[in-house]
């Protein structure tokens, strides 16, 4: 039986771990210890443990200002932290730089997205695949050491483009895209290169609504294709929909993890989420009507979480 | 008709000449490695003529003082470019882009500034230059010097033949090498860090690797443009190199279209025809009296056809900023 505390999940091999910050975890793909980050006087992270378990979706959230890219930034070599330890797969990779972790298998996108406008939507797609022959100056000289390579990878790259509906945008320049579709490109190239972890920073961002299902629908089966997923988001809709486990920043540090169910019902969460939601200054009278109006949404996410967190336990118990 | 006085079919000779010359070839090859930096890397290298004066150093003190055959003294000038390259990219190019930019016209006057210092006038003769080196060279010249060659009103002496055909040659190659890289996966590389650097690091593309790639690629290439123009002139002066020579290496890449494998031959033998175009003619008219000394005399013709070839390229690029051989497609894509 689990302790108290902790809340039953489905397939995602969490099932035992306590929902508190810093909680290790069975099959941890990434460790990050003690990292912290600081802007001359203002600490930006300061995060003491966070494992991220593997093969499942997690999702990074907080209010603006929580350090969320910043620690993100951090995890994938874009930035370097003043102190911390970071292991991926089992191996310390301190200091290393990002296209090296790429090559290890940790690849992100960004927040804005970042097409290369350019180059054409094939192109974009071919770029991603790594370990290839022809990127070498010399080998790039001659031809017929690298077509027969680039071939396939050109094969691999229209698989994608058609399982991301991208397969009539195939040669026409990324910056004619719209932004949604640029933001399945920029997936879509991710996956390219093979990733054991993607990493996606604000997937639903600029996103009209009609294509956001899409999106989540395509960030589902990348785990179910076995990739790790870590996300940063905002959309608290958007969290709830697709996460396995959620990380709660708030200004710098992790302050609650755990299964979407508990994060809403957390406290601190509805403290630090709720409490410095907007980024512009209100007078009094304005804040009590938005927290109260908040508080209201909160309650109603509440609710319909334990639906769902029920719905999960009667249908484990109906596979058990 | 005034016009009429006027001897066209001189022009026109003189318009050819220099549009196939050795001026235009040198000019051309130069461009071609700022295409390479700008046009495909994104890099903005503003002392390309730095470049130039290194490879002409290179190959003329290769022959001067260590005596060198010919094929070697090339591949001196292509390690002095080289090394100029990986003195300005090392401390530059993990930086922001603009700080290539501030380095490179500074590093340009430098190499001229040291060339022509009394402190080396042992190594390169100070301002005199080097006017000794072109003996090895004249040996490989299969032209007799003393004829002219030429495709009907085109000619041009032995001498200098063997140098344009040498340029062009240079040129043609390059374009070759340039056309098949950028068709390449390392292509592929070097146009997405222009696009944007982090996409291609995320993307496990060692962005700083292949910048320095490209640099020293454009700045060989720029090499290439101060040897031929130095086997062409048989001397090397150090005040041939100065600032505004890169310059109009930019406009010859402008003007052809920036990010396209021809457009640097194309913008440079437009540029040496029109600008001898418009010399000829101004000389005619004002010799012919139909434009009066009021207006014009003879000695200011040459700065005039500056103003003229100016507006001319002021107007090319109010309507049609991608050049003429670019893609107005790509120039409505903002790349930022």
């Amino acid at each position: 039986m689990p302790d108290e505390g902790t809340i039953v999940v489905d397939a995602t091999g969490l099932g035992a771990v306590a929902a508190e910050p810093g909680v290790s975890k069975p099959d941890p793909i990434l460790v990050v210890e003690n990292m912290r980050r600081a802007f001359g006087g203002i600490v930006a992270v300061d995060v003491d443990r966070l494992e991220i378990q593997r093969g499942i979706i997690t999702g990074l959230i907080g209010p603006n200002g929580a350090g969320k890219t910043t620690f993100f930034n951090l995890l994938t070599g874009f930035d370097s932290p003043n102190t911390g330890h970071s292991v991926f797969n089992g191996k310390s990779i301190d200091g290393r730089s990002p296209h090296k972790l790429a090559r290890q298998g940790m690849v992100r996108t960004f927040q804005l997205t970042k097409s290369l406008t350019r180059l054409s939507v094939i192109d974009n797609m071919k770029l991603g695949a790594q370990g290839q022959g022809g990127e070498s100056f010399w080998r790039a000289l001659i031809p017929p050491a690298w077509t027969g390579q680039d071939k396939t990878i050109e094969r691999r790259a229209d698989e994608l483009l058609e399982r991301f509906k991208l397969s009539h945008m195939r040669e026409e320049y990324a910056g004619t895209l719209s932004g949604g579709q640029r933001k399945l490109l920029e997936m879509a190239r991710a996956l390219m290169s093979e990733p054991e972890i993607i990493m996606l920073d604000e997937p639903m961002a600029g996103v009209n609504p009609a294509l956001t299902q899409d999106l989540l629908e395509h960030v589902k089966d990348l785990r179910d294709r076995g990739i790790t997923v870590v996300f940063v988001e905002h959309d608290m809709d958007v969290v709830r929909d697709i996460s396995d486990w959620v990380v709660v920043m708030a200004e710098g540090a992790i302050i609650a993890e755990g299964p979407h169910s508990s994060i809403t019902a957390n406290p601190h969460v509805i403290d630090a989420y709720l409490g410095s939601h907007h980024d512009a200054p209100i007078d009094f009278d304005e804040e009590a009507a938005r927290i109260e109006e908040d508080e209201a949404i909160a309650a109603q996410e509440i609710a319909h979480e334990h639906e769902i967190v029920s719905e999960i336990e009667h249908h484990e118990d109906h596979d058990g | 008709m005034f016009l009429a006085a006027i001897d066209w079919g001189f022009i026109f000779d003189q318009t050819l000449t220099q549009a196939f010359g050795l001026n235009a070839a040198v000019y051309a090859i130069a461009a071609m490695g700022l295409n390479v930096h700008f046009g495909y890397a994104g890099l903005l290298n503003f002392g390309q003529v730095g470049f130039v004066a290194m490879g002409a150093y290179g190959m003329g003190l290769a022959v001067t003082l260590w005596d060198l055959h010919p094929l070697l003294a090339v591949l001196s000038g292509i390690l002095f470019a080289t090394i100029f390259a990986l003195l300005l990219g090392v401390p530059t190019l993990r930086l922001r882009a603009d700080y290539l930019a501030i380095v490179t016209i500074a590093a340009a006057e430098i190499v001229r500034l040291l060339a022509r210092s009394t402190a080396l006038r042992d190594v390169t003769r100070g301002a005199e230059g080097l006017n000794e080196f072109i003996g090895p060279f004249r040996d490989f010249n299969p032209f007799n010097p003393s004829f002219t060659y030429g495709i009907g009103a085109i000619d041009y002496r032995g001498a200098e033949f063997f140098a344009i055909v040498i340029g062009w040659g240079v040129a043609l190659a390059f374009v070759l090498m340039i056309w098949t890289l950028m068709r390449s996966p390392w292509g592929r590389v070097v146009k997405a860090i222009r696009e944007d650097e982090d996409a291609a690091l995320a993307l496990g593309k060692n962005a700083y690797w292949y910048k320095m790639q490209a640099l020293i690629l454009g700045g060989v290439i720029g090499g290439f443009a101060g040897m031929v123009d130095a086997v062409g002139k048989a001397t090397v002066q150090p005040d041939f190199f100065v600032a505004p020579l890169t310059f109009f290496f930019w406009l010859v890449l402008i003007l052809g279209g920036v990010g396209r494998v021809w457009s640097p031959i194309a913008g440079a033998v437009i540029y040496w025809g029109l600008i001898t175009f418009v010399q000829n003619l101004g000389r005619q008219l004002v010799d012919e009296g139909i434009v009066p000394t009021s207006v014009m005399d003879p000695s200011q013709v040459d700065q005039i056809r500056f103003w003229i070839v100016g507006s001319a390229l002021a107007l090319l690029m109010v309507y049609r900023p991608q050049g003429i051989f670019g893609s107005k497609e790509e120039m409505a894509l903002d790349a930022r």
